[in-house]
Protein backbone atom coordinates (compact mmCIF):
# COMPACT_ATOMS: atom_id res chain seq x y z
CA UNK A 1 0.00 0.00 0.00
CA UNK A 2 1.38 3.22 -1.19
CA UNK A 3 2.37 5.67 2.29
CA UNK A 4 1.68 9.09 3.00
CA UNK A 5 5.05 9.64 1.74
CA UNK A 6 4.94 8.54 -1.53
CA UNK A 7 1.55 10.69 -1.95
CA UNK A 8 3.69 13.71 -0.26
CA UNK A 9 6.85 12.65 -2.65
CA UNK A 10 5.17 12.91 -5.77
CA UNK A 11 2.85 15.80 -4.90
CA UNK A 12 6.68 17.99 -4.14
CA UNK A 13 7.79 16.35 -7.40
CA UNK A 14 4.95 17.77 -9.23
CA UNK A 15 5.09 21.48 -7.76
CA UNK A 16 8.74 21.04 -8.15
CA UNK A 17 7.99 20.65 -12.33
CA UNK A 18 5.76 23.75 -12.39
CA UNK A 19 8.01 25.81 -10.54
CA UNK A 20 10.74 24.61 -13.42
CA UNK A 21 8.20 25.37 -16.12
CA UNK A 22 7.03 29.02 -14.67
CA UNK A 23 11.23 29.42 -14.20
CA UNK A 24 12.61 28.18 -17.30
CA UNK A 25 9.69 28.87 -19.41
CA UNK A 26 9.29 32.10 -21.99
CA UNK A 27 5.74 31.14 -23.40
CA UNK A 28 3.17 33.07 -21.25
CA UNK A 29 0.69 30.33 -21.63
CA UNK A 30 2.95 27.41 -21.10
CA UNK A 31 4.12 29.68 -17.54
CA UNK A 32 0.21 29.70 -17.02
CA UNK A 33 -0.46 26.20 -17.34
CA UNK A 34 2.84 25.31 -15.26
CA UNK A 35 0.83 27.45 -12.71
CA UNK A 36 -2.23 25.28 -12.82
CA UNK A 37 0.64 21.87 -12.15
CA UNK A 38 1.68 23.77 -9.04
CA UNK A 39 -2.00 24.10 -7.77
CA UNK A 40 -2.47 20.69 -8.81
CA UNK A 41 0.55 19.64 -6.69
CA UNK A 42 -0.97 21.26 -3.42
CA UNK A 43 -4.27 19.66 -4.21
CA UNK A 44 -2.89 16.40 -4.48
CA UNK A 45 -1.21 17.22 -0.67
CA UNK A 46 -4.54 18.10 0.85
CA UNK A 47 -6.38 15.12 -0.48
CA UNK A 48 -3.52 12.87 0.83
CA UNK A 49 -3.61 14.70 4.45
CA UNK A 50 -7.53 13.85 4.33
CA UNK A 51 -7.32 10.38 4.11
CA UNK A 52 -4.30 9.64 6.09
CA UNK A 53 -5.28 11.90 9.31
CA UNK A 54 -8.44 10.67 8.86
CA UNK A 55 -11.64 11.70 11.64
CA UNK A 56 -13.93 8.99 13.35
CA UNK A 57 -12.43 6.45 10.20
CA UNK A 58 -13.53 8.67 7.74
CA UNK A 59 -11.82 10.92 5.31
CA UNK A 60 -11.29 14.17 6.59
CA UNK A 61 -13.88 16.71 4.55
CA UNK A 62 -12.33 19.69 5.90
CA UNK A 63 -9.25 19.17 3.64
CA UNK A 64 -11.45 18.64 0.61
CA UNK A 65 -12.96 21.73 1.38
CA UNK A 66 -10.17 23.80 0.54
CA UNK A 67 -9.41 21.39 -2.62
CA UNK A 68 -12.93 22.85 -3.78
CA UNK A 69 -12.01 26.27 -3.17
CA UNK A 70 -8.23 25.83 -4.91
CA UNK A 71 -9.97 24.43 -8.07
CA UNK A 72 -13.04 27.22 -8.05
CA UNK A 73 -10.23 29.83 -7.60
CA UNK A 74 -8.09 28.39 -10.19
CA UNK A 75 -10.56 28.02 -12.55
CA UNK A 76 -11.68 32.40 -12.36
CA UNK A 77 -8.11 32.72 -12.18
CA UNK A 78 -7.51 31.18 -15.71
CA UNK A 79 -10.41 32.93 -17.27
CA UNK A 80 -8.68 36.35 -16.10
CA UNK A 81 -5.32 35.40 -16.71
CA UNK A 82 -5.84 34.06 -20.48
CA UNK A 83 -8.12 37.38 -21.14
CA UNK A 84 -5.50 39.29 -20.27
CA UNK A 85 -2.93 37.59 -22.45
CA UNK A 86 -5.48 38.38 -25.44
CA UNK A 87 -5.55 42.04 -24.61
CA UNK A 88 -1.28 41.46 -23.94
CA UNK A 89 -1.69 39.88 -27.33
CA UNK A 90 -3.60 42.55 -29.50
CA UNK A 91 -1.60 45.51 -28.11
CA UNK A 92 1.86 43.56 -28.62
CA UNK A 93 1.05 40.61 -30.88
CA UNK A 94 3.65 38.41 -28.60
CA UNK A 95 3.11 36.01 -25.88
CA UNK A 96 6.83 35.95 -25.26
CA UNK A 97 8.29 36.84 -21.88
CA UNK A 98 11.46 38.01 -22.93
CA UNK A 99 9.91 40.86 -25.13
CA UNK A 100 7.71 41.91 -22.97
CA UNK A 101 10.02 44.56 -21.62
CA UNK A 102 8.57 47.81 -20.95
CA UNK A 103 8.54 46.96 -17.18
CA UNK A 104 12.13 46.27 -16.68
CA UNK A 105 13.75 48.77 -14.34
CA UNK B 1 -4.15 1.79 -3.05
CA UNK B 2 -1.65 -0.98 -4.04
CA UNK B 3 1.36 -0.18 -4.88
CA UNK B 4 1.77 -0.87 -8.54
CA UNK B 5 -1.40 1.06 -9.59
CA UNK B 6 0.25 4.26 -7.36
CA UNK B 7 3.20 4.17 -9.23
CA UNK B 8 1.28 4.43 -13.00
CA UNK B 9 -0.74 7.28 -12.48
CA UNK B 10 1.94 8.94 -10.12
CA UNK B 11 4.60 8.27 -13.64
CA UNK B 12 1.50 9.55 -15.94
CA UNK B 13 1.09 12.68 -14.13
CA UNK B 14 4.70 13.10 -13.05
CA UNK B 15 5.63 12.61 -17.26
CA UNK B 16 2.92 14.74 -18.55
CA UNK B 17 3.95 17.02 -16.61
CA UNK B 18 7.30 16.97 -17.76
CA UNK B 19 6.01 16.77 -21.58
CA UNK B 20 4.45 20.12 -20.61
CA UNK B 21 7.61 21.32 -19.21
CA UNK B 22 9.70 20.41 -22.27
CA UNK B 23 7.60 20.09 -25.76
CA UNK B 24 7.88 23.49 -27.15
CA UNK B 25 4.61 23.28 -29.46
CA UNK B 26 1.94 24.73 -27.00
CA UNK B 27 -1.21 22.85 -28.29
CA UNK B 28 1.36 19.36 -27.61
CA UNK B 29 2.08 21.31 -23.71
CA UNK B 30 -1.97 21.51 -23.58
CA UNK B 31 -2.56 17.80 -24.33
CA UNK B 32 0.04 16.21 -22.09
CA UNK B 33 -1.14 18.73 -19.40
CA UNK B 34 -4.42 16.71 -19.59
CA UNK B 35 -2.52 13.34 -19.00
CA UNK B 36 -1.23 14.72 -16.18
CA UNK B 37 -4.38 15.91 -14.72
CA UNK B 38 -5.87 12.28 -15.30
CA UNK B 39 -3.07 11.31 -13.38
CA UNK B 40 -3.89 13.09 -11.20
CA UNK B 41 -7.22 12.10 -11.03
CA UNK B 42 -6.63 8.28 -10.26
CA UNK B 43 -4.20 9.21 -7.59
CA UNK B 44 -7.60 11.30 -6.01
CA UNK B 45 -9.60 8.31 -6.81
CA UNK B 46 -7.29 5.72 -4.89
CA UNK B 47 -7.38 8.37 -1.84
CA UNK B 48 -11.25 7.61 -1.63
CA UNK B 49 -11.96 11.15 -3.02
CA UNK B 50 -13.93 10.12 -5.90
CA UNK B 51 -15.95 13.41 -6.12
CA UNK B 52 -12.38 15.46 -6.02
CA UNK B 53 -11.91 13.13 -9.08
CA UNK B 54 -14.09 13.55 -11.01
CA UNK B 55 -14.08 17.32 -10.50
CA UNK B 56 -10.70 17.10 -11.52
CA UNK B 57 -11.42 15.19 -15.23
CA UNK B 58 -14.40 17.85 -15.48
CA UNK B 59 -12.96 21.11 -14.52
CA UNK B 60 -9.27 20.83 -15.69
CA UNK B 61 -9.28 18.21 -17.91
CA UNK B 62 -12.43 19.38 -19.54
CA UNK B 63 -12.95 22.81 -19.25
CA UNK B 64 -10.08 24.57 -18.76
CA UNK B 65 -8.28 22.61 -20.95
CA UNK B 66 -10.75 23.60 -23.68
CA UNK B 67 -10.24 27.35 -22.55
CA UNK B 68 -6.21 27.14 -23.15
CA UNK B 69 -6.05 25.04 -26.55
CA UNK B 70 -9.23 27.48 -27.65
CA UNK B 71 -6.82 30.80 -26.62
CA UNK B 72 -3.75 29.30 -28.50
CA UNK B 73 -5.79 28.61 -32.06
CA UNK B 74 -7.46 31.82 -31.30
CA UNK B 75 -3.81 33.25 -30.90
CA UNK B 76 -2.93 31.18 -33.71
CA UNK B 77 0.71 30.36 -32.22
CA UNK B 78 3.57 28.59 -34.00
CA UNK B 79 6.03 25.91 -32.77
CA UNK B 80 8.60 28.60 -30.81
CA UNK B 81 11.38 28.97 -32.65
CA UNK B 82 14.51 27.85 -30.72
CA UNK B 83 15.88 30.96 -28.86
CA UNK B 84 19.23 30.73 -27.27
CA UNK B 85 18.70 30.49 -23.25
CA UNK B 86 20.59 32.90 -21.13
CA UNK B 87 23.06 30.81 -19.04
CA UNK B 88 21.93 32.93 -16.09
CA UNK B 89 17.91 32.33 -15.46
CA UNK B 90 18.97 28.87 -16.56
CA UNK B 91 21.11 28.33 -13.61
CA UNK B 92 18.79 29.72 -11.27
CA UNK B 93 15.96 28.08 -12.67
CA UNK B 94 17.34 24.33 -11.80
CA UNK B 95 19.17 26.24 -8.67
CA UNK B 96 15.89 26.69 -7.37
CA UNK B 97 14.45 23.34 -8.16
CA UNK B 98 17.34 21.53 -7.15
CA UNK B 99 17.22 22.72 -3.67
CA UNK B 100 13.32 22.87 -2.86
CA UNK B 101 13.49 18.60 -4.09
CA UNK B 102 16.75 18.36 -1.30
CA UNK B 103 15.08 20.36 1.15
CA UNK B 104 11.92 18.03 0.14
CA UNK B 105 13.71 14.93 0.45
CA UNK B 106 15.15 15.91 3.84
CA UNK B 107 12.29 16.72 5.64
CA UNK B 108 10.82 13.26 4.14
CA UNK B 109 13.26 11.32 5.53
CA UNK B 110 13.16 12.80 8.96
CA UNK B 111 9.36 12.81 9.55
CA UNK B 112 7.22 10.30 10.77
CA UNK B 113 5.63 8.52 7.51
CA UNK B 114 1.51 7.25 7.87
CA UNK B 115 0.40 3.69 6.34
CA UNK B 116 -2.61 3.79 5.30
CA UNK B 117 -5.54 2.22 7.63
CA UNK B 118 -8.69 1.02 6.00
CA UNK B 119 -11.44 3.28 6.34
CA UNK B 120 -13.81 2.72 9.48
CA UNK B 121 -17.22 3.09 8.26
CA UNK B 122 -18.74 1.74 11.03
CA UNK B 123 -17.37 4.17 13.62
CA UNK B 124 -18.55 7.13 10.83
CA UNK B 125 -22.12 5.73 10.95
CA UNK B 126 -22.17 6.22 14.56
CA UNK B 127 -20.60 9.58 14.67
CA UNK B 128 -23.72 10.79 11.63
CA UNK B 129 -26.63 8.83 13.34
CA UNK B 130 -27.32 12.26 15.40
CA UNK B 131 -26.97 14.57 12.60
CA UNK B 132 -28.15 12.98 9.18
CA UNK B 133 -29.06 9.99 9.59
CA UNK B 134 -29.17 9.14 5.85
CA UNK B 135 -25.71 9.17 5.38
CA UNK B 136 -25.02 7.00 8.53
CA UNK B 137 -27.73 4.41 6.98
CA UNK B 138 -26.02 4.19 3.88
CA UNK B 139 -22.21 3.94 5.96
CA UNK B 140 -23.78 1.22 8.15
CA UNK B 141 -24.48 -0.97 4.85
CA UNK B 142 -20.41 -0.41 3.64
CA UNK B 143 -20.85 2.22 0.74
CA UNK B 144 -18.46 5.57 1.16
CA UNK B 145 -21.44 8.49 0.02
CA UNK B 146 -18.88 10.25 -0.45
CA UNK B 147 -20.82 13.30 -1.79
CA UNK B 148 -23.30 13.34 0.74
CA UNK B 149 -20.82 13.53 2.88
CA UNK B 150 -19.00 16.64 0.74
CA UNK B 151 -22.09 18.20 0.87
CA UNK B 152 -22.73 17.71 4.78
CA UNK B 153 -19.70 19.43 5.39
CA UNK B 154 -19.76 22.12 2.41
CA UNK B 155 -23.18 23.33 3.38
CA UNK B 156 -23.19 22.88 7.17
CA UNK B 157 -19.64 24.56 7.67
CA UNK B 158 -18.57 26.45 4.94
CA UNK B 159 -21.55 28.11 4.06
CA UNK B 160 -19.88 31.69 3.50
CA UNK B 161 -16.80 30.63 2.02
CA UNK B 162 -19.14 29.22 -0.80
CA UNK B 163 -21.30 32.88 -1.18
CA UNK B 164 -18.07 34.17 -0.91
CA UNK B 165 -16.64 31.58 -4.08
CA UNK B 166 -19.89 32.87 -5.86
CA UNK B 167 -19.15 36.43 -6.01
CA UNK B 168 -15.81 35.99 -6.69
CA UNK B 169 -17.50 33.66 -10.20
CA UNK B 170 -18.94 36.95 -10.66
CA UNK B 171 -16.71 39.11 -10.73
CA UNK B 172 -14.08 36.91 -12.71
CA UNK B 173 -16.95 36.84 -15.27
CA UNK B 174 -17.74 40.90 -15.37
CA UNK B 175 -13.69 41.26 -15.03
CA UNK B 176 -12.89 38.93 -18.20
CA UNK B 177 -16.29 40.69 -20.28
CA UNK B 178 -14.57 44.14 -19.37
CA UNK B 179 -11.00 43.02 -20.35
CA UNK B 180 -12.25 41.49 -23.38
CA UNK B 181 -14.07 44.48 -24.95
CA UNK B 182 -12.16 46.20 -27.43
CA UNK B 183 -10.04 49.64 -26.46
CA UNK B 184 -11.67 52.34 -27.74
CA UNK B 185 -8.86 54.01 -29.53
Amino acid sequence: MASLHDYLLVSGLLFAIGLAGVVLRRNIIVVFMCLELMLSAANLTLVAFSRFKGVNGLPDYNGQMLVFFVITVAAAEVAVGLAIIVALYRARQTINTEDLTSMRG
Amino acid sequence: MPLAIFWFFALVMLLGGLAVLSLRNPVASALSMVASFVGLAGLFIGLNAFFVGIIQILVYAGAIMVLFIFIIMLLDLKIEEKRALKLAPLLGGIGIVLAFTIQLLGILSKSPDLESKPLDLAAGSAAYVESSPGISTKLAAGHLPDVNLIGDVLFKGYNLPLQIVGVLLLVATIGVVVLSKRQPT
